[in-house]
């Protein structure tokens, strides 16, 4: 078919000269179900071509790096879980570890095996709602069915674990809150020994299926470079091809010790985000494997002023002076904190399921710091979209929105 | 490249600029004087042995009564291909709160120096779309200077009056009969 340029009718259709053709500005979001919470877009579309897309966003601002900065390193940890809010545990664990990084404290084995766990956990679930929800704003409803089947089966397994589904604040400074029970890990393994055969089933939905693949082939397409220059990190930098994963390059907790690889993209569009997110999560369910079966025994948090004693890792003989001084220091830890932390600035990031979330901390040497910078991967993916849709259709900016993986709670901070 | 190396080599290059360099828990910062700033910018995106290609984060920060000048921009900076990492601090003065952009050099620049107009006033020169990004348009202040109340202004923001003052007509609204 012959191509036919902007703004000029082919040579064969006669226009009246009283027509003319003009821009149209269409204002999409904020209260859109595709957009994945509030997110306005502004698109100035030529036909069915977007000319400038001007995205919006800070609807769910709620000034949390303010919060923080009033707040002691320990009660600072549940404004986290509402960050990015369907991966609120690998948001507690992003900020513990860079605490304890800030602190010098070094949190024992067993807790860290147990957080790696949790977090790839959390991995898991944040994929399975992004599939889901992505597939449903292309047009497929029946994986968002399937991959909710699963993803309450994780809920549930974090219940069973810390009482909470979805905010779960269960890491702490120097270790985690309680030690994992022997029923949560046979059926965290019983788990992971289905969910291979059901990630098969949702390919067998998607990854050949011929609309799926209209929709997603060549659409969105940044190449290895430009994604680096526009900051862009997790699945979607590594779809373009590059590798690049902090679980692997600067590893925290247990994840130099254990095994799994980071899948690569080539053409840097929709489906080969796709196709990373899929495979990252059967690797997310070998490294659960490892954890469990490595698990090593002993202590859960490290005695440090900014932790608290775990609950039941006291004798019996002790417990009831053990009561009495665990609360007196529960409550003071939480009101004012330890008054000292080292002077000194830190950025550490931490590999979340969205990208690269990074935590910078000033600390003036009180209990409290002095500037609590977050690093939001939605953010930077947020602000790459023009480069994504821009030159597109209307209709692949929900493929892109998708792609990116945005939640805008952690977008707006 | 070790932290340490690169920050030598930059004040060899740049003996003028560098103010200082500080070092804690193996993370190098390198304060330098906002002047020149694009330059070293583009010295170290651009030399083959540094190649920090990777903006991972551009912030503010307000040392109100702490230091002087009173804020900073903390580039933090990633090489993905040698893997290695440096922090640069530009010292930005109270009375002139401007600094060049480095969006030429980073395209994701651009939301990172929005969102640190819009939190402390720092104004980027150059910049493409200089506006606020969190924050209403039409908001007063800047939310986190140091000397901004956590619990916010004193006055109203006008948005909200007219969002009440919208719903209180909705809730009069007699249907008719």
């Amino acid at each position: 078919m012959e191509e036919i340029s902007r703004n000029q009718p082919p040579s064969d259709i006669r226009i009246a000269p009283e027509l003319h053709t003009r821009e149209i500005t269409l204002n999409m979001g904020p209260q859109h179900p595709a957009t994945h919470g509030v997110l306005r877009l502004v698109l100035e579309l030529d036909g069915e071509t977007i000319v400038k897309c001007t995205p919006y966003v800070g609807y769910l601002h709620r000034g949390t790096e303010k919060l923080g900065e009033n707040r002691t390193y320990l009660s600072a940890l549940p404004l986290t879980d509402r960050l990015d809010y369907v991966s609120s545990m690998n948001n507690n664990i992003g900020y513990v570890v860079a605490v304890e990084r800030l602190l010098g404290i070094e949190p024992p084995e067993r807790a860290k095996f147990i957080r790696t766990m949790v977090a790839e956990m959390g991995r898991i679930s944040n994929h399975l709602l992004w599939l889901g929800t992505h597939a449903l704003d292309i047009g497929a409803i029946t994986p968002f069915l399937y991959v909710f089947r699963e993803r309450e089966r994780i809920m549930d397994l974090f219940e069973e674990l810390c009482g909470a589904r979805l905010t779960v604040s269960y890491p702490r400074i120097g270790g985690v809150r309680n030690d994992v029970s022997q029923k949560f890990l046979d059926d965290l393994y019983a788990f992971t020994e289905e969910f291979p055969g059901r990630i098969d089933e949702y390919e067998t939905l998607l990854t050949v299926n011929r609309i799926w693949l209209r929709r997603t082939k060549g659409v969105g397409v940044i190449p290895a470079e430009e994604a680096i220059n526009w900051g862009l990190t997790g699945p979607v930098l590594r779809g373009s091809g590059v590798r690049y994963d902090i679980r692997k390059f600067a590893p925290y907790d247990a994840y130099d010790k254990v095994e799994f690889e980071i899948p690569i993209g080539y053409n840097g569009d929709v489906y080969d985000r796709y196709m990373v997110r899929i495979i990252e999560m059967g690797q997310a369910n070998r490294i659960i494997r490892q954890c469990i079966e490595k698990l090593p025994k002993g202590p859960i948090t490290i005695d440090s002023p900014f932790t608290l004693p775990p609950k039941g890792s006291l004798s019996r003989r002790d417990k009831e002076r053990f009561n009495k001084d665990y609360y007196s220091r529960h409550f003071v830890l939480a009101k004012s904190g330890p008054k000292e932390a080292p002077q000194g600035e830190i950025y550490v990031a931490t590999e979340v399921p969205k990208g690269e979330l990074g935590f910078y901390f000033i600390s003036d040497g009180t209990g409290r710091p002095y500037r609590m910078r977050i690093r939001a991967p939605s953010f930077v993916h947020a602000s790459a979209l023009p480069r994504l849709c821009e030159g597109g259709l209307v209709a692949d900016v929900i493929s892109n929105i998708g792609s990116i993986d945005i939640v805008l709670g952690e977008c707006d901070r | 490249m070790e932290p340490q190396e690169i920050a030598e080599k930059i004040k060899e290059r740049f003996p003028d600029e560098v103010i200082d360099i500080t070092s804690f828990r193996d993370q190098v910062s390198v304060i330098a004087k906002k002047e020149r700033i694009v330059d070293i910018c583009r010295y170290l995106h651009d030399d083959p042995h540094l190649h920090f290609d990777f903006l991972v984060d551009l912030c503010g920060v307000d040392y109100l009564d702490k230091k002087v000048p009173r804020f900073e921009v903390v580039y933090n900076l990633y090489s993905i291909k040698y893997r290695h990492r440096i922090r640069l601090k530009a010292q930005v003065p109270e009375d002139n709160p401007r600094i060049d952009t480095v969006t030429s050099m980073w395209a994701g620049a651009n939301w990172h120096e929005r969102e640190c107009f819009d939190m402390y006033g720092i104004v980027f020169r150059g910049h493409p779309d200089l506006r606020r990004i969190l924050m209403p348009e039409d908001w007063e202040g800047y939310p986190l200077r140091k000397d901004y109340p956590v619990k916010g202004p004193e006055k109203e923001w006008p948005g909200f009056q007219e969002v009440l003052d919208k719903a209180k007509a909705f809730r009069e609204f007699e249907w008719k009969k």
